[in-house]
């Protein structure tokens, strides 16, 4: 599949309600989320999609991994999991940047690769 | 490889989520011409199947692909993997293709990476310069260029691919195999390496 063409059968914008960018722009593909545990359920209407997301994400993963599991664009999911971050389902772990990483932690990346 | 559309039986999330001691990720593209080798990289350091994800490249490719025709949208799959450092933070790696007309697809990614490791084969280096020019034109991020010895590939010296690439003097290359995973996260040791020395010269500016 790398670097392949293929045609996507449903287009995105049905299944986010007509809308084509999440509302909030601080989610990256690396951004760490995860369903929160507070025994809410979902509203009935709410989507397949929106359940299978918060399904997948009980423990941490990042935007792109949801994707990857959903079988969605990572764009289409950040739109979805925005909406979940609005209504409280689900919370971002990692902190919202887009700053470029620091030099500290840089080196501490840089140190546990060492230690591979 | 986990793969949008494909036979693959799916892989149940809840086996690869992130130890509850991370919190917070970094990223690093995996960049270079098609077959070089990027998905190898890839799985060789990540510590979850390589997983790939398929992006929407719109009307700006237009006109550059004679394939993508009268097509308005058209899709592209990333390749990526995971691999947790130190306990605490979750790398990414993120492949694209390196070629102009997806530029779309990977300037979102370009923003807040650590870097970009720019995968080459020296039986075809020409096919490289599309992506460094990409990267020099529209990024400030740290280069790395990994050489893929591939088995059947004449070896030549890294200042042999550097000058040949017309490489900033600071730039590292090196070389290796890159389905062995020591090897792989050497490459990854040498970009981030390099991308803790120009944030060091940048703080001390």
């Amino acid at each position: 599949m790398t670097d392949g063409y293929r045609d996507h059968p449903v287009r995105s914008y049905v299944l986010t309600g007509g809308r084509a960018h999440p509302s909030r722009n601080t989610l990256r593909p690396e951004t760490l989320l995860c369903a929160v545990d507070d025994g809410r359920e979902l509203p009935v209407g709410a989507g397949r999609h929106e359940r299978a997301l918060l399904e997948t994400c009980r423990g941490t993963l990042a935007l792109a991994e949801l994707a990857a599991y959903l079988r969605l664009p990572t764009s289409l999911v950040a739109v979805l999991a925005s909406d979940l971050l609005d209504a409280g389902y689900l919370a971002v772990r990692s902190p919202a940047t887009h700053d470029l990483p620091g030099v500290d932690l840089l080196e501490e990346v840089l140190d546990g690769l060492r230690r591979f | 490889m986990v793969s949008a559309g494909s036979e693959a039986p799916p892989v149940d999330p809840a086996s690869l989520h992130l130890a509850s001691t991370v919190e917070r990720s970094v990223k690093v593209l995996v960049v270079g011409a098609y077959g070089v080798g990027k998905t190898t990289l890839i799985g060789a350091v990540s510590e979850i199947p390589v997983l790939s994800t398929e992006e929407t490249i719109t009307a700006a490719s237009l006109g550059v692909d004679p394939r993508l025709g009268e097509k308005t949208t058209t899709t592209v799959a990333m390749d990526f993997g995971r691999v947790t450092v130190g306990g605490t933070t979750a790398l990414y790696l993120f492949g694209t293709p390196g070629q102009k007309r997806f530029w779309d697809l990977w300037a979102g990614l370009a923003d807040g990476a650590v870097g970009a490791l720019v995968v080459v084969d020296t039986r075809r280096l020409e096919d490289s310069f599309e992506v460094l020019d990409q990267l020099e034109e529209h990024t400030a991020l740290p280069v790395t260029i990994v050489v893929n010895e591939f088995p059947d590939a004449p070896r030549h010296t890294t200042d042999a691919v550097r000058a040949a690439l017309d490489l900033p003097a600071d730039t590292p290359v090196v070389a290796g195999d890159l389905r062995e995973r020591r090897q792989a996260v050497e490459a990854l040791q040498a970009l981030v390496a390099h991308a803790v020395r120009l944030a060091r010269a940048g703080d001390a500016a």
